[in-house]
C-alpha cells in the first residue's frame, strides 16, 4: 500500500480538474451544480476510502511521493502518515458531507459561478496542507487553501459587511502566514533545508523552538481562531454559504490544528514544560471567551462561528496537557490528553457541520439569520429541527452524545495533573480544568438559546410562515452526521482505537486498548479510576423512559386537551412578548459581561404623563478588538501618513535611504556573533 | 448465583430511590412545616400528589410541539439513570462504573438542557424567564460541581463513585481542610441545584422570583407528574451523593451478606431523614435572595472548590 | 509526625485562609466585624493547638491574647464606633465581589507555589504554615485595597496581623515577647486609628477615605 499517497494526489489533482471545468460550465450554472457537487462528493468519498482501508491495514508505515515541481533543487514532497492519514479522514469526511448537502443547496445560490470553482479548489488546498512534507509545499498549499476560502467569502460582496470581512480575512490570513514563514525559516536553519525529515532531525535550540512555538501559536492559532486572533473568523465564516461555512468551521479549522501538531509535537522535539502552559493558558482563554462572545451573539451563523473558537479552545488545552505530558515524559497520560483533542477534533468537524447545515436550511427557508427574527421553526421544519438538536446536544457535551466523551477524556488527563513535578502546572492544570467545566456549561446555554429562540416558541415575523422543509439532499447530510454524532457517542471504543497510531506516532504510546473492555466501556488508565460506558447509558435512558412512558400510558389518564398558553393571567398574544435572544442572555450577561464586555444597560423611563416609549439601551464593547486591533489601525494610519513624504524624494535622497540601509544591515552582519 | 444476586442489589437500588424520593421530599416539607408551628401536610403528601396528578388530563398550549410532550420522560429517565448508579446502601453496583461521577454530573446536566428547552417551546415569557434564570445558575453551578469532583478525584485517585466511597470510609483521607471546602461548596451547589431556598423557592408561585416553577408553568397532568417526580429524584440524588462521599459509614460492601445490606438500608434511611431535617432547619433560617445575588453565592461555592483544590496540593506534598 | 495531629493543624491554618475568603466577600460592615472575630477565634485555635503539639506553653499566652482581644475587645469596639458614626448601614461599594474572589484565589496560588518551592528541605508542618501565613498576609492587604471604608481597612490589617502570628508560631521556638509586642502595637494601632477616624469623621463628614484624596486635591 505504498501508493497511497499517490492516490491520493491523483484524488487532488482530479479535484483540480474539476474546478476548472467548474469555469467551463459557468454558462449552465442548473447541471454544473450538479455535476460539480457530484464529482466533489465521488472524489472525496474515493479519498475516503482509501483512507480507511489504509487504517484498517497499516496506518504507520508512511507512503511517500515526490514530484518534480516547485523549487528546482527539492521538488515537492508529500507524505501520508498516521497523524495526516486521520486529518485526511477528517477533510475528507467533511468535503463529502459538504458536497452532499450542496447537491440541495447549491441551487438556491444566486451567483453559481462565484462558488463553483472555488470550493473544489478549497477542498484541494486543505488536502494539500495536510499531505505536505516539505516547508515549501506546505506553505504554498496553506496559502493556496486561504485564498481559495477568501473567495468563497466574498461571494456575496455586495451584501453588507460581507467585503469588509474578506478584507480583515486576507490580513490575518497573511499575517498568519508570515509567521508560518518565519517558523519554518527557523526550523529549517542556516542549512536551508525545507524538508519536513531534515527538520525533523535538526533538533533545534530552546532559543528557537521557543520563537518556532511562538510563532506557530501566530501562524496556526490565527487559522484555528484562538483568541485575541480569532476577529476574522466570526466575520469570515458566516459570510460564505453555508457548506463552505461548515467546511472553513469545521474543517479547516483542523487544519490549522494539524499544523499546530505537525510543527510542535513532530518537528520540534522534545517540547519544554512551559511551553505548555503558554498553550494551556491560550487554550482556556479562548474556550471561555469564545462561547460568552457566541452567547451575546444573536446572528445564528455567527453564534455558531463564535461557538468554533470555543471548541478550538478546547481541542488546545488538551493538546498543551499532553504537551505537558510529554515534556515529563509521562507518556501515558499524554496519549490520553492527545486522544482526546484529537477526539474532538473529529466530533466538532461532525456537530459543527451539523448546525451550519442546519442554519443553511434556515437560511434557505426563511430567509434570515438573525434569530430575533425567527421562532417556531419545529412546526415548519420538523426534521431539520430535530437534527440540530441532536448537533446542539453533541456540542453542548452531553451524554449520551459524542460531544460528552471527548470532553470526559479531557476531564481525564486533567486529573492526572498532580503528577506533574513541576509547581505552577500542578496548580494550573485544575484550574484550566475548571476554564474546560465552565465553557461546557456555558456552551449548553449557548445552545439552549440557539435552539430555543430559532426552533421553539411562536414565530415572531411572517418570514417564518412560509418556511419549509430542507430538500432531501441537505436532509441526507444532516441525518448522516446526526446518526454518526449519536454512534461516536455511544461507540467512543471504536474511535479511540483508530487513533491509537496516531498517539503512538507522535508520543510513543497510546491509551489501552478499549475494544477489548466489556461491554464496550471506554476505560482511560483503570477500571477503579474512571470507566464511561456511552452505549449502556444510552440504553438505559431508553430503557426508563420508556418503561415511564408505558406505565402513564398503561394507568395513568390518557386524556389531552389544547388551549391557549397560561400566561398568568396576561393576556399574552403578540409574539413579541416572547423572550428574545437578548432577553435569554441577559442573566449571564449580568454575570460575566460587565467584566468581560463592559456591558451596560440604560432604561430609559418616560416621566409621569409623558406619552413617549420607554426605552432599553444595551451597550456591548468588543473589547479585544477595541484595546488591541483598532490602536494597531491607528498607528498604521498614522504611519502611513507621515510615510507619505517618502513617496516625494529626490533621486539623491533615495539613494541615500538605500545606501544607509545597506550600512545597516552590513554592520548587522559585522556584529552577530 | 453471585450475578444474580448483583442484579438484584442493583433493581433494589433502582426501585429504592423510585420509592424513598416523594417521601423525602414529603419529609422536609413536614418538618419545615413543624419548625414554623405549622400541622404541614401528611408524608404521603408526594404520592398523592403524583397519582392525582397521574388521574388529571393534560392541558396542552395550542402551539406546544411534539418535543414539548417528549421531554418529561427524558428527563424522567436522565435523573433516574443517575440516580440509580450513586451508591445508597451498598458500594459496588453492577453497573456503577456505567458511569462515573463526571457523567452522573453531566447527565443532570442533559435533564436541565431538556428542561430548560421544554420552558421555551411554548413561547410565553414566563418560560423565558425561568430558562435564561436557569441557564445561568447552571453556567456557575456545573463547572462549581466539576471542581469538587475533581479535588474529591485527586484525593481518592479516581472518579468512580464507589472507589471514592470506599476511600473516603478509610482511616487514610484523615481531616482535610479541602474536603471540608468541598462539602460546603456541594451543598451550596446542592441548594442550587435543587431550587432550594435562598436561591429559589419551590413553594412559590410569585412569577418573578421564580426559576423552576416557571419553567414548568406550561405542564400539567401526567407531564407534570413526571417532572415532579424527577425533582423529588434530583433532591435524593444529592442528598445520596453527599451521604455517600462524606458520610459513607454503613454502606454494605459487595458480596457481603444480606444482613449487611439491611442494616446498609437502615443506615441510608437514618442519614436521609438527619439531612432533611438539616435542610429544613436552613431552609427555615434563611430567607430568599434576590435573583442577582445567586451568581455571588454560587461563585463562592467555585471559588470554595477551586481553593480546596489548591490546597490539596498543600497537603499532598507532604 | 502523627498523621491525625498535622491533619487538626492543616485544618485549622487552611480554615484561617477560608475565613480570609469569607472576609473578601462580606460587604457589609457588621457581618465583616463578625467574621474577623471568628478569624481570631480560629487563630487562637491553630495557636493553642500549636502549643499543645509543640509543647510551647508560652505559645497558649498568645493564643488567649488572641482569644481576648482580637476575638471579643477589638470587635466589640469596632462595633460600637460603627453605631456612633451610625455607618451600619452602609453597603462597601469595593471592586466587586467576583474580580476580587478571583484575585484572592490567584494569590493563595502564588503564595502556595512560592513557598513550597524555597522551602522543600523545612519541616512539613512549618512549610505548609507558611504558605497559609503568606496567603492571609496577602488576602488581608486585598481587604485592605479593595474597601474603601476605612474601618474596613483596618479589619483587613488587622486581619493580615492574623496571618504573621500564624507565621510566627508555625516556625518553632519564636520568643513570647515578639509576639505580645506584635500584638500591643496592633491594640495601639487600633486605638490610633480610631481616634483617626472621630477626626476624619468630625472635618468631612465621612469614613470615606477618599475624602482625604479630595482634601488633598487629587482624584480618584
Amino acid at each position: 500500500m505504498t501508493l497511497d499517497a499517490a492516490v491520493l494526489l491523483w484524488g487532488v489533482a482530479s479535484l483540480l480538474g474539476t474546478a476548472v471545468l467548474a469555469i467551463a460550465l459557468s454558462r449552465t450554472p442548473d447541471s454544473g451544480t450538479r455535476l460539480v457537487y457530484g464529482l466533489t462528493l465521488g472524489i472525496s468519498a474515493a479519498a475516503l476510502l482509501v483512507l480507511v482501508s489504509r487504517i484498517l491495514e497499516d496506518p504507520i508505515t508512511p507512503s511517500t511521493a515526490v514530484l518534480p515541481v516547485g523549487l528546482p533543487w527539492i521538488g515537492a514532497h508529500f507524505r501520508l502518515d498516521a497523524l495526516s492519514t486521520f486529518f485526511l479522514v477528517v477533510i475528507n469526511f467533511g468535503g463529502a458531507m459538504a458536497s452532499l448537502y450542496g447537491l440541495g443547496y447549491g441551487s438556491h445560490e444566486p451567483s453559481p459561478h462565484r462558488v463553483l470553482p472555488f470550493f473544489p479548489a478549497f477542498l484541494a488546498g486543505m488536502n494539500l496542507v495536510v499531505l505536505a512534507d516539505d516547508a515549501f509545499t506546505f506553505l504554498l498549499s496553506w496559502e493556496f487553501m486561504s485564498l481559495s476560502s477568501w473567495a468563497l467569502v466574498i461571494v456575496h460582496h455586495r451584501e453588507k459587511d460581507n467585503a469588509r470581512a474578506g478584507y480583515i480575512y486576507l490580513v490575518m490570513a497573511s499575517f498568519g502566514t508570515l509567521a508560518l514563514l518565519l517558523a519554518f525559516g527557523l526550523l529549517s536553519g542556516s542549512g536551508g533545508n525545507y524538508t519536513f525529515e531534515a527538520m525533523r532531525t535538526a533538533g533545534p535550540t530552546p532559543l528557537v523552538a521557543t520563537f518556532v512555538l511562538a510563532l506557530m501559536l501566530l501562524g496556526a492559532g490565527s487559522k484555528a481562531g484562538l483568541v485575541p486572533l480569532h476577529v476574522w473568523l466570526p466575520l469570515a465564516h458566516p459570510a460564505a454559504p453555508s457548506h463552505v461555512s461548515a467546511l472553513m468551521s469545521g474543517v479547516m479549522t483542523k487544519v490549522a490544528v494539524y499544523g499546530f501538531i505537525r510543527v510542535i509535537f513532530d518537528l520540534l522535539g522534545e517540547p519544554t514544560w512551559w511551553s505548555s502552559v503558554i498553550v494551556l493558558f491560550f487554550g482556556g482563554l479562548t474556550a471561555v471567551l469564545g462561547i460568552l462572545y457566541a452567547l451575546m451573539e444573536n446572528d445564528l451563523k455567527r453564534l455558531l462561528a463564535y461557538s468554533t473558537i470555543e471548541n478550538i479552545g478546547v481541542i488546545f488545552v488538551s493538546l498543551g496537557l499532553a504537551l505537558a505530558f510529554k515534556a515529563n515524559a509521562m507518556p501515558s497520560a499524554a496519549a490520553l490528553a492527545l486522544t482526546a483533542a484529537l477526539f474532538h477534533v473529529l466530533n466538532h468537524s461532525f456537530f459543527k457541520s451539523l448546525l451550519f447545515f442546519g442554519a443553511g436550511a434556515v437560511l434557505t427557508a426563511t430567509g434570515e439569520r438573525d434569530m430575533e427574527k425567527l421562532g417556531g421553526l419545529i412546526h415548519r421544519m420538523p426534521l431539520t429541527s430535530f437534527v440540530f438538536l441532536v448537533g446542539c446536544v453533541a456540542i453542548s457535551s452531553l451524554p449520551p452524545f459524542n460531544g460528552f466523551v471527548s470532553e470526559w477524556l479531557a476531564f481525564q488527563a486533567v486529573l492526572q495533573s498532580p503528577d506533574l513535578p513541576q509547581w505552577g502546572l500542578k496548580v494550573m492544570v485544575p484550574a484550566v480544568g475548571g476554564l474546560l467545566a465552565l465553557s461546557a456549561a456555558l456552551a449548553a446555554a449557548c445552545f439552549v438559546k440557539a435552539f430555543g429562540i430559532t426552533f421553539l416558541g411562536r414565530p415572531r415575523t411572517s418570514a417564518v410562515e412560509h418556511a419549509h422543509e430542507a430538500d432531501r439532499y441537505s436532509l441526507a447530510a444532516m441525518l448522516i452526521l446526526a446518526a454518526l454524532c449519536l454512534l461516536a457517542g455511544i461507540l467512543p471504543g471504536f474511535v479511540i482505537d483508530g487513533l491509537s497510531p496516531v498517539t503512538l506516532s507522535l508520543i510513543g504510546s497510546r491509551m489501552p486498548v478499549q475494544m477489548a473492555q466489556p461491554w464496550l466501556s471506554i476505560v482511560p488508565i483503570a477500571e477503579s479510576r474512571s470507566s464511561y460506558n456511552g452505549l449502556l447509558v444510552f440504553v438505559f435512558i431508553a430503557i426508563s423512559a420508556s418503561a415511564a412512558a408505558y406505565v402513564i400510558h398503561r394507568f395513568a389518564s390518557h386524556a389531552l386537551r389544547r388551549g391557549p398558553a397560561w400566561g398568568c393571567g396576561f393576556a399574552d398574544t403578540v409574539p413579541g412578548s416572547q423572550y428574545t435572544g437578548v432577553s435569554f442572555a441577559q442573566p449571564i450577561r449580568r454575570v460575566f459581561g460587565t467584566f468581560v464586555f463592559r456591558a451596560t444597560e440604560r432604561v430609559e423611563m418616560p416621566a409621569p404623563g409623558e406619552t413617549g416609549p420607554a426605552r432599553f439601551n444595551l451597550e456591548i464593547h468588543d473589547v479585544i478588538w477595541e484595546t488591541l486591533y483598532l490602536p494597531i489601525g491607528k498607528a498604521l494610519d498614522f504611519a502611513t501618513d507621515h510615510l507619505n513624504h517618502l513617496q516625494f524624494l529626490t533621486i539623491r535622497r533615495y539613494l541615500t535611504l538605500v545606501f544607509l540601509f545597506l550600512i545597516v544591515l552590513l554592520l548587522v552582519l559585522a556584529l552577530w556573533p | 448465583m453471585a450475578l444474580i444476586l448483583e442484579l438484584a442489589v442493583q433493581g433494589t437500588q433502582m426501585m429504592l430511590v423510585l420509592l424513598l424520593a416523594p417521601l423525602l421530599t414529603g419529609f422536609v416539607r413536614k418538618v419545615k412545616a413543624r419548625l414554623l408551628r405549622r400541622q404541614g401536610p401528611p408524608l404521603v403528601q408526594p404520592y398523592r400528589d403524583l397519582l392525582r396528578l397521574m388521574r388529571k388530563e393534560v392541558v396542552l398550549a395550542d402551539n406546544a410541539s411534539w418535543l414539548f410532550r417528549v421531554i418529561p420522560y427524558l428527563i424522567f429517565a436522565a435523573t433516574w439513570v443517575a440516580a440509580a448508579l450513586i451508591p445508597t446502601f451498598a458500594t459496588g453496583l453492577k453497573f456503577s462504573w456505567t458511569a462515573d461521577l463526571i457523567a452522573i454530573v453531566a447527565l443532570l446536566g442533559s435533564a436541565r438542557f431538556f428542561l430548560a428547552l421544554a420552558a421555551m417551546d411554548v413561547g410565553t415569557s414566563f418560560g423565558g424567564i425561568g430558562a435564561s434564570r436557569e441557564v445561568m445558575i447552571a453556567s456557575l453551578a456545573e463547572p462549581a460541581m466539576l471542581l469538587i469532583v475533581f479535588s474529591l478525584a485527586l484525593v481518592a485517585g479516581a472518579t468512580q463513585l464507589s472507589t471514592v466511597a470506599a476511600f473516603m470510609g478509610s482511616p487514610q483521607v484523615g481531616l482535610r481542610v479541602s474536603l471540608g471546602m468541598s462539602l460546603i461548596a456541594l451543598v451550596i451547589v446542592a441548594i442550587a441545584e435543587n431550587a432550594r431556598v435562598p436561591v429559589d423557592n419551590p413553594a412559590t408561585h410569585l412569577e418573578l422570583t421564580m426559576i423552576h416553577e416557571a419553567m414548568v408553568l406550561e405542564y400539567s397532568g401526567r407531564h407534570l407528574a413526571m417532572i415532579d417526580f424527577a425533582a423529588f429524584l434530583k433532591l435524593l440524588l444529592y442528598v445520596s451523593l453527599i451521604s455517600c462521599v462524606f458520610v459513607p459509614w454503613g454502606l454494605a460492601t459487595a458480596g457481603a451478606g444480606p444482613w449487611t445490606y439491611v442494616l446498609g438500608v437502615i443506615f441510608y434511611i437514618c442519614k436521609l431523614a438527619a439531612s432533611g431535617v438539616l435542610l429544613a432547619l436552613f431552609e427555615t433560617a434563611i430567607a430568599k435572595m434576590r435573583v442577582f445575588r445567586v451568581p455571588d453565592f454560587l461563585g463562592a461555592a467555585l471559588m470554595l472548590a477551586l481553593l480546596g483544590t489548591l490546597l490539596l496540593f498543600v497537603s499532598r506534598s507532604l | 509526625m502523627n498523621g491525625l495531629t498535622f491533619d487538626i493543624a492543616h485544618l485549622l491554618a487552611g480554615g484561617l485562609v477560608l475565613v480570609s475568603f469569607m472576609m473578601l466577600y462580606q460587604d457589609r460592615l457588621f457581618a465583616l466585624i463578625n467574621v474577623f472575630a471568628l478569624h481570631a477565634i480560629v487563630l487562637a485555635l491553630s495557636v493553642a493547638w500549636q502549643a499543645y503539639i509543640q509543647d510551647a506553653h508560652h505559645l497558649y499566652v498568645t493564643a488567649a491574647i488572641a482569644l481576648i482581644f482580637k476575638a471579643i475587645v477589638i470587635p466589640v469596639g469596632l462595633h460600637r464606633i460603627i453605631q456612633r458614626l451610625g455607618i451600619h448601614r452602609d453597603i462597601e461599594t469595593a471592586v466587586g465581589i467576583g474580580p476580587t474572589m478571583l484575585a484572592g484565589i490567584g494569590l493563595v496560588t502564588l503564595s502556595m507555589v512560592l513557598m513550597l518551592r524555597v522551602t522543600p528541605d523545612a519541616d512539613p508542618l512549618a512549610r505548609e504554615d507558611l504558605a497559609f501565613a503568606l496567603s492571609i498576609i496577602l488576602l488581608g492587604l486585598l481587604v485592605m485595597v479593595t474597601r474603601r471604608n476605612a474601618v474596613s481597612q483596618v479589619v483587613g490589617f488587622m486581619s493580615l496581623e492574623n496571618g504573621l502570628v500564624l507565621a510566627a508560631t508555625g516556625a518553632k521556638g519564636m520568643p513570647l515577647v515578639v509576639e505580645i509586642s506584635v500584638a500591643f502595637s496592633i491594640l495601639i494601632a487600633f486605638i490610633v486609628i480610631g481616634v483617626f477616624l472621630f477626626r476624619i469623621r468630625e472635618r468631612f463628614d465621612s469614613v470615606d477615605v477618599g475624602a482625604l484624596d479630595d482634601y488633598r486635591g487629587e482624584h480618584r
